[in-house]
């Protein structure tokens, strides 16, 4: 904390004054315990500063394919590989647990998330995603449609959310309470304009917003939108009413840690329209585990953990030319100092691509020029355990729960989805830094002591659990700097993501980021194309290509 | 001037609000603990004995019997009229409602008995001792005659006793406001202090009085038509037994789940058909069921050698033993050594595997909030199923096919839709109405041609025409409750808020 800042001031700071007026004069919980507990700073750090790392000789080893990350987008792709029957490849990640930002922990009593915490059911038109939900034995088979369905135990629990609002909680995201006839007549007509989009097709039959976004269309009807923010959206097409504007707000602080004046207009109809199957239907079911997608994260790695390195950073990839074909050597750094290198001929760089120019040695000197264009937001997430079951006014607590007057998220409740209905709840609290400039939205968090982050969750929750500072005995924090990429307009549809997407001297990127926006389904799908494109660098008959993902009809 | 007739109202309110704060009192104490006549011995005798602690003090007073006097009067309105509600508000921890009750009491009646004494000594200079004595105690006993006729005439039947004892406790500081202008001469300062302090236990009680609506649904005020005997608070629930003529009934959250004068019916049908068709059950599970009825029935077959009963809260399962007359009800069943008890969220319990059963019964709650909605999902059917043998039957209580008839069909198509072949049957049960079951099993389910002797209820033509739906119980189009829409919740909501 800056010298001379009191921790309310710097609360402030971060929060806006308003916010505040809540817990002036309040103690910090009483009998709180809990720590900040990540990711790993030092190896980070050490990676960013491009340190200068020498394996000695004997360190050396080969694999025909070295996987940096084990996020997602990693951990989908040597999940594919092992699929395809190939095993000659290492994954090297650099944090002691796998999962990236889909990572999860455990309490005495549950386990719960620490990022993503939900997937929604694929359409049917998505297979290898349908291919990894059937291994794990999520679905049930299929409806009349032909869409999956998912065991009812791995859908999110009713009520799915619900939302606080002057003293009281109401089921449902949107606020129906109080809502005058004029604010139901804007809901029905953003809903027409969703669905309008919903069965909006381009000349090649594919649909305008599609997961993973790759095979969506790229018609300029649809590419045009992300000149827009998401609010100017709103406002050309005349939707005044609050109810209305913050449910979309709410929607793209929830999905990409923007306000809707952020946000480009693409991705936030993306965010309402890529996940309903026909015009007018509902969107597809929500799936979750109390642990949210750690259990993805879960499955993957049991399927390939035998090759996978963690608590290992890559700092330095090093290609070269042998025998007119591409190799990569990569230098690695263990939390305990030991350097490693391999000698590969394939990798595939699953960290995000902000990493790319301190880890890439030609990218050292020459930063490629896309890179600054990935700009990447700051979250703050909270893992804490409520003792009490005092009920709530109104409806009783859901998955999701959001309040209306605040700029954090609100929290899920990974107890409530597990069935355990009394006793301690486990909650996971999220706050997005919207702040305009990223970088400093991350000094910001970064200079956020443990109790600085505690007075934050508990003074935020406050409004609607007034005793939350007696009854909470465990709140651990996240510090997120690169939660999340954000897709700002003109960034989907720019330059820069596709330039970024080219494999370089045989390095193949993959992970989220290079779709514009941070979901599961994108980050496996660079893992799996990148597997793909990999595997036929290999010569081997793939079974994958990026057609696999057939377009949307 | 004093003006003496003034002061004699005075005095008859004074006695009336004195009394009713005593009935109450007594009223709460029997109505909370049973046992009216020790209750109401044990609090009239500590409120006369207080009253003379009370007469006792005011010799102490020395000085301005006036203002002591309107500082009593303050103090009996603000604790007279917070009594019934302080009093239903511990009633929910039982352990501070007798210090409560009797600290109460006390307090009461030690200012009461201040009253008189003080009042007389204020009226000394205006009249000689012999009329004093005789007028002020004359008013005193016509007042405790008007309020033992209002009490259970007027009062407890239209005002219910949290609002009788706040609008006394008005009456009281009122008069102390009053007598602040009244007794002007007598005072010689801190006036304004007095008016503030009597103004503001006027505002507090009535704003009690506007809120009483919220105070009495806190205090289950009117919610029993009977004597409670028997309340507890656990974690998950609030346990309540009444007692009538009739034998005693339990309530949990307010919900009836059984009378002693018919449950036979209900857990006779709950239980027979079941076990009746598993033909030689050895191993039977049941879940919910805590208080021991349903135990009772199976344990009448010798074939049955294992009980499993898994019911989320121990303070059921353990009230056989605060309550002794629910041990007899159902026939100590809890002391059977066949008989393993698993204090268990049901559905969590489920999900662990185990040896199967031959036959399940399952008795929870109705489905009137998210965490018993869940256990009539397809998920918990499902995982039912699996800690079955193959042929095992199962029945479910489904709450009434009359009272909530899509909610009733309800459950039977979700067990349906959980792979089970279902019988809807239904009974009349006096202390709910018609009253709904299901008989289900993976395979076609027989109805059992044999049934135990010795039964209160059942027998084979009974048996029959339960199976017998009347045109307005039948079927009707309803959705699946599953965990992630919860319809049965909302069918069940929407249904007794039309009867209730
Ligand atoms: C708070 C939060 C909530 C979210 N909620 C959801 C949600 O509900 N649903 C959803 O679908 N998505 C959600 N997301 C988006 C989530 O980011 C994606 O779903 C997905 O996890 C991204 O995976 P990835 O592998 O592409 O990237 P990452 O998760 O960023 O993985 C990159 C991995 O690379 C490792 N790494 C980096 N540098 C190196 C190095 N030099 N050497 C070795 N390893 C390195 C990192 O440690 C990390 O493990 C959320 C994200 C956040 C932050």
């Amino acid at each position: 904390m800056p010298k001379g800042w009191t921790r309310r001031e710097m609360l402030g700071v971060v929060l806006g004054a308003p916010l505040l007026a809540g817990c002036q004069g309040q103690p910090p919980a009483a009998k709180c315990e809990g720590e900040i507990v990540g990711p790993n700073y030092v190896l980070g750090h050490r990676v960013r500063d491009g340190a200068a790392v020498v394996p000695p000789a004997d360190h050396w080893r080969r694999a025909s394919v070295v996987i940096v990350g084990g996020g997602v987008a990693g951990l989908s792709a040597a999940w594919r590989l092992e699929r395809a029957g190939f095993h000659d490849y290492v994954l090297l990640e650099l944090e002691k647990a796998p999962g990236g930002t889909s990572r999860s922990g455990q309490s005495a009593r549950v386990a719960f998330p620490w990022g993503a915490h939900y997937l929604p059911a694929p359409l049917k038109e998505n297979g290898p995603l349908i291919e990894l939900l059937d291994e794990m034995n999520v679905l049930e088979g299929r409806d009349a449609d032909g869409q999956p369905v998912v065991a009812e135990q791995f859908l999110c629990r009713d009520p799915q959310e619900r939302i606080f609002y002057r003293g009281r909680w109401y089921e449902g995201l949107y606020l129906h309470a109080g809502a005058s006839a004029a604010d139901l007549a804007e809901l029905q007509a953003f809903n027409a304009e969703i669905a309008k989009w919903v069965a909006w097709r381009d000349g090649k039959g594919r649909r305008a917003f599609a997961l993973p976004v790759s095979a969506g269309s790229d018609d300029v009807e649809v590419t045009e939108l992300d000149q827009l923010s998401m609010a100017q959206w709103l406002d050309r097409k005349a939707f005044t009413s609050p109810r209305l504007r913050w449910l979309v707000d709410y929607a793209c602080r929830d999905d990409y840690g923007l306000r809707a004046e952020q946000t480009s207009a693409w991705a936030g109809l993306f965010y309402f329209a890529s996940r309903v199957a026909k015009p007018g239907g509902e969107a597809r079911p929500l799936m979750t585990w109390p642990e949210g997608n750690g259990r993805l994260v879960r499955h993957l790695y049991e399927a390939v953990k035998d090759r996978v390195q963690l608590g290992t950073a890559v700092v330095e990839l090093i290609p070269r030319r042998e025998q007119d074909a591409d190799r990569v050597d990569v230098v690695t750094l263990s939390a305990d100092g030991a350097a490693w290198g391999w000698h590969a001929e394939q990798v595939i760089f699953a960290a995000p691509q902000f990493v790319a120019p301190h880890v890439i040695r030609p990218f050292r000197s020459e930063r490629p020029k896309h890179v600054a264009a990935f700009e990447y937001g700051s979250w703050l997430v909270a893992n804490l355990t409520r003792t009490s079951d005092v009920p709530d006014r109104g409806c009783p607590v859901a998955w999701d729960n959001v309040l209306y007057d605040s700029l954090g998220l609100g929290y899920v409740s990974a107890t409530f989805q597990r069935g355990f209905d009394y006793g301690p709840a486990q909650w996971t609290y999220f706050f997005p830094f919207c702040d305009e400039h990223p970088k400093a939205a991350r000094q910001k968090l970064l200079t956020l002591d443990w109790a600085a982050c505690a007075e934050l969750v508990l003074g935020d929750l406050q409004r609607a659990h007034p005793a939350i500072r007696t009854e909470v005995d465990r709140l651990d924090v996240m510090r997120w700097g690169h939660a999340m990429i954000r897709p700002r307009p003109g960034f989907i549809w720019g330059p820069e993501r596709r330039a970024a997407q080219q494999p370089y001297r045989g390095i193949h990127f993959a992970n989220t980021d290079l779709s514009g926006i941070a979901l599961f389904e994108e980050a496996f799908y660079h893992g799996q194309r990148a597997a793909g494109e990999v595997l036929a660098a290999q010569g081997w008959k793939t079974i994958l290509t990026p057609s696999s993902f057939a377009p949307h009809r | 001037m004093v003006r003496t007739p003034a002061l004699y109202i005075n005095v008859l309110v004074v006695a009336v609000c004195g009394l009713v704060y005593e009935l109450l009192a007594g009223t709460l104490a029997s109505y909370v603990l049973g046992d009216s006549v020790t209750q109401f011995s044990l609090v009239i005798g500590l409120y006369l004995s207080a009253m003379g602690v009370g007469a006792w003090l005011s010799g102490y007073i020395d000085t301005h019997p006036a203002r002591a006097f309107i500082e009593v009067e303050i103090a009996v309105g603000l604790l007279g009229g917070l009594s019934a509600p302080l009093l239903f508000l511990s009633f929910t921890k039982q352990f501070w409602f007798h210090p409560i009750l009797y600290a109460v009491v006390f307090g009461i009646g030690v200012l009461v008995g201040l009253e008189l004494p003080l009042l007389m000594r204020i009226l000394r200079d205006h009249l000689n001792f012999k009329d004093l004595v005789s007028r002020a105690l004359a008013i005193d006993y016509i007042g405790a005659l008007v309020a033992s006729l209002l009490f259970p005439l007027l009062l407890v039947p239209q005002l219910g006793l949290i609002r009788t004892s706040l609008l006394f406790g008005i009456l009281n500081a009122g008069i102390a406001l009053w007598g602040t202008w009244a007794l002007e001469p007598l005072l010689s300062r801190g006036l304004t202090g007095m008016r503030g302090r009597a103004g503001f236990v006027i505002l507090l009680l009535v704003v009690g009085l506007i809120k009483s609506e919220y105070l009495t649904s806190l205090a289950e005020d009117g919610l029993y038509a009977d004597p409670i005997v028997f309340a507890e608070s656990s974690p998950y629930q609030r346990i309540v037994i009444t007692s009538s003529t009739a034998g005693f009934q339990l309530f949990l959250n307010g919900n009836l789940q059984f009378s002693s004068a018919d449950e036979y019916r209900y857990h006779e049908a709950l239980v027979h058909p079941v076990l009746s068709a598993a033909v030689g059950p050895r191993r039977v599970l049941v879940l919910g069921g805590g208080d021991g009825l349903a135990l009772r029935e199976i344990l009448r077959y010798k074939s049955v050698e294992h009980v499993t009963l898994v019911d989320l809260d121990p303070a059921m399962t353990g009230l056989t033993k605060k309550f002794p007359p629910l041990a007899n009800l159902n026939g100590n069943s809890f002391s059977d050594p066949r008989v393993t008890v698993v204090n268990q969220d049901a559905m969590i319990w489920l999900e662990a595997s185990g040896e199967p059963f031959d036959a399940a019964i399952v008795d929870f709650p109705d489905p009137n909030n998210y965490a018993l909605g869940k256990l009539y999902t397809t998920r918990l059917y499902r995982l039912l199923a699996r800690r079955l043998t193959p042929n095992a039957p199962v029945s479910v209580q489904c709450t009434s096919p009359l009272f909530a008839r899509q909610s009733y069909w309800c459950i039977i198509r979700t067990l349906e839709a959980a792979g089970f072949q279902v019988r809807p049957y239904q009974i009349a049960v006096p202390s709910f109405g018609v009253w709904g079951f299901a008989l289900a099993s993976r395979r076609p389910v027989e109805l059992p041609s044999v049934l135990p002797d010795n039964l209160r209820f059942l027998d084979s033509a009974t048996l029959k025409a339960m199976f017998v739906f009347s045109v307005d119980t039948g079927p009707v189009p309803v959705e699946i409750n599953r965990l992630d829409n919860q319809s049965l919740v909302h069918y069940y909501e929407s249904e007794w808020k039309h009867w209730n």
